[in-house]
């Protein structure tokens, strides 16, 4: 088990024939996920030749959805176009829509999450490196090799941090690991996962990364306190942020008092979750919680 | 900043007197001789609190203007420094209200906050009298037209006399947000001037970066060259994504969560190691070869604060032979420049490789710590030598 995506996933990808979607197909091939095609209006009815494999492109995602039956959409369009691929994604009822573009104006996500209300898809991201189930499914740009299956759920603002986190625990091992992203607005948050892990009943333990700006970490642990059964362990990333300035992630600001990365440790604290100073120390937290169960 | 916001507001019709922005203290006397009457001269800054921090003033005369100019130039705000004054009209208002739009991250919608009890106290208003700051949800979906602003301005109850007027400047305000891509346009105070005229007497407006990326490269004329640091300015013109901060250990990572982490873990290194603290944020991203590695090198080793250098990577996507390769790229385009220690750690895809790469390059500078901790303690240790 796991959440959200698995074997049976059959993930198309759009912007299949540009840079990063096509390096990115070879390795979500490689890792054995099922790519059925992907979405260029202008190649429409020719094919891709990636991994060893010939991938169709569709003119469009509904006929993409009609042809292979594709339920999982991976976005690489360029940020100014990505808004008109994820409503094209979700009118064509596409149930999990992975955006992996850093740089969309916010707006336009703010459009796309206005749009969805009601509609069947779930959205990641955008600005994350998606989702994987490891030895099932990956959709997305985390790498296959890091760790394998296993009790360990991560939930994660951070693509690299998501990654330094599976190498700290691979002898565990994660049943998924899905980076929400860092912008102000996204579409899947650190509750909606928190909820599918507790659903989940492969998934044994979770870890959720934070890091500065909003309060998104505040309202996961209202949300543990009430909701969550499993352990948690958590980590929250730029203590040392200046108030004021971007760290590179553009929801990663604190503004004057609100934010603080402090703030999040003390509310995820107050509701019981253990919460490291350090990658390495959340680690070990959790390594302790997985050795005892 | 002040003026840069009622540029905006300009732009898409929403009353507001532009004033005339200098930079020396004649030319703020030239601005009140040729306005005319009694001026307003004010600190040009990104700051709140102008005003209690003395840099507002009333001008009865251009000498006056003068004088003010003066002082208010010479002061800093916030350790801002005050390089520019606003000098406008002086238009007492008979009433001040507050009125925003903005980004609301938690509920991922736009949200309207106004309020006609006060302006620029709104922050104690909302203490004291949270009833009478009213919040209204926009969704970014519908946004807002001339039945939405009638409803804003019935909800914060504008009065009669300028309610028409309301109307039309939250429609004109709403424009300012959607069109210019901001997350954040506020118009504080909003005043009721002699004769019931509506004015947006002082602004602020923070813009999408993104935005400003993908659709606005207008807004690039919005960027104060010299009120930049001058190594976040080299490094913005490489292209890389860098914060100055005030400490002795280098950063470069990649990935903008690693390198946050990166920062709080050397920090916390550094507490046994006579406090020392990291100088820097630095993002390289996924493709760190050999030019983008010897720029940020490059930035990092002209920070004169900078005593030593950690170079943090997980190999994800990227190799770590590639960045291995990209650190020796970098010592040989820097060559005699590279003076500061670097203490590498790299973990991930192609790990071994990457380290035998910098045993074998065998540089002086560089030393490699198998993990994150062990080498934050390092370069600690190295910038506290």
């Amino acid at each position: 088990m796991s959440i959200y995506l698995n074997k049976d996933s059959k993930i198309i990808v759009q912007g299949i024939t540009g840079g990063m979607g096509s390096k990115h197909t070879t390795l979500m091939i490689q890792s054995g996920s099922n790519i059925v095609g992907g979405v260029n209006a202008r190649k429409a009815g020719t094919t891709v030749e990636l991994a060893g494999t010939t991938q169709p492109v569709f003119g469009t995602v509904a006929e993409a959805i009609k042809e292979t039956g594709a339920d999982v959409s991976v976005v690489f369009v360029p940020p100014a176009f990505t808004k008109d691929a994820c409503i094209e994604a979700i009118d064509a009822g596409i149930g999990l829509l992975v955006v992996i573009t850093e740089g969309v104006p916010v707006q336009d996500t703010a459009e796309v999450w206005s749009y969805l209300q009601g509609k069947s898809t779930r959205m990641i991201g955008p600005n994350c490196p998606g989702i994987i189930t490891p030895g099932e499914s990956l959709a997305g740009i985390t790498p296959h090799t890091i760790a394998g299956t296993g009790p360990v759920g991560l939930v994660s603002k951070s693509g690299t941090l998501t990654y330094q986190m599976m190498y700290e625990l691979r002898d565990f091992g994660f049943s998924t690991a899905i980076g929400i992203g860092g912008d102000p607005i996204v579409g899947t948050t650190h509750i909606d996962a928190l909820a599918a892990f507790e659903a989940d009943p492969d998934t044994k333990a979770i870890v959720m990364i934070g890091e500065i700006g909003g309060d998104a970490e505040e309202r996961a642990a209202a949300y543990i306190k009430d909701n969550v059964t499993k352990p948690v362990v958590g980590y929250v990333a730029g203590f040392t942020a200046p108030e004021g300035k971007t760290m590179g992630h553009a929801g990663a600001i604190v503004s004057g008092s609100s934010g603080t990365a402090q703030a999040k440790k003390e509310a995820l604290e107050a509701v019981g979750v253990k919460v490291g100073k350090t990658p390495s120390e959340t680690a070990a937290l959790m390594r302790e919680i997985l050795q005892s169960l | 900043m002040e003026y840069q916001a009622k540029e905006l507001f300009a732009k898409h019709g929403v009353a507001t007197t532009l004033g005339v922005v200098v930079e020396t203290a004649e030319a703020a006397k030239a601005a009140a001789e040729q306005i005319g009457g009694v001026t307003v001269i004010k600190a040009q800054v990104k700051a709140g609190g102008r005003g209690k921090a003395g840099g507002v003033k009333l001008a009865k005369t251009p000498d006056e203007a003068f004088e003010h100019a003066t002082n208010i130039l010479a002061l800093e705000i916030k350790d801002l420094p005050v390089n520019r004054v606003l000098v406008t009209p002086a238009t007492p208002p008979e009433e001040e209200y507050y009125f925003s739009f903005l980004l609301d991250r938690a509920n991922r919608q736009y949200l309207c906050i106004a309020s006609v009890e006060g302006g620029v106290e709104i922050e104690e208003v909302a203490k004291t009298n949270p009833d009478a700051v009213k919040q209204i949800p926009i969704d970014p979906g519908a946004g807002v037209d001339e039945a939405k602003a009638r409803e804003i301005a019935t909800e914060a109850a504008f009065p009669e006399a300028v309610f028409e007027q309301a109307v039309a400047m939250i429609q004109s305000l709403y424009t300012v947000f959607v069109e210019e891509d901001a997350t954040l346009v506020e118009v504080n105070p909003l005043a009721r001037l002699a004769g019931d005229k509506l004015e947006a007497l002082d602004g602020k407006v923070s813009l999408d970066e993104n935005a400003s990326e993908v659709r606005h490269p207008e807004h690039e004329a919005f960027e104060i060259k010299d009120e930049t640091d001058p190594l976040e300015a080299k490094a913005k013109d490489k292209g890389l994504n860098y914060v100055k901060l005030d400490g002795q250990v280098g950063i470069i990572g990649n990935g903008a969560g690693l390198v946050m982490s990166t920062l709080d873990v050397v920090a916390y290194a550094g507490e046994a190691h006579g406090g020392v603290k990291p100088a820097n944020f630095l993002d390289i991203g996924g493709g760190a070869n050999a030019q983008v590695m010897a720029d940020g090198l490059d930035v990092i080793l002209n920070d004169a604060q900078v005593k030593s250098v950690f170079v943090n990577v997980f190999g994800g996507i990227t190799a770590c032979d590639e960045v291995a390769n990209g650190i020796k790229g970098a010592l040989e385009i820097l060559g005699a420049e590279a003076t500061k220690p670097l203490v590498v750690r790299l973990d991930g895809n192609n790990v071994e490789e990457g380290r035998r790469i910098l045993d074998e390059l065998n540089h002086p500078l560089v030393t490699q710590v198998d993990t994150m901790d062990g080498a934050a303690d390092k370069a600690a240790e190295l910038a506290n030598a």
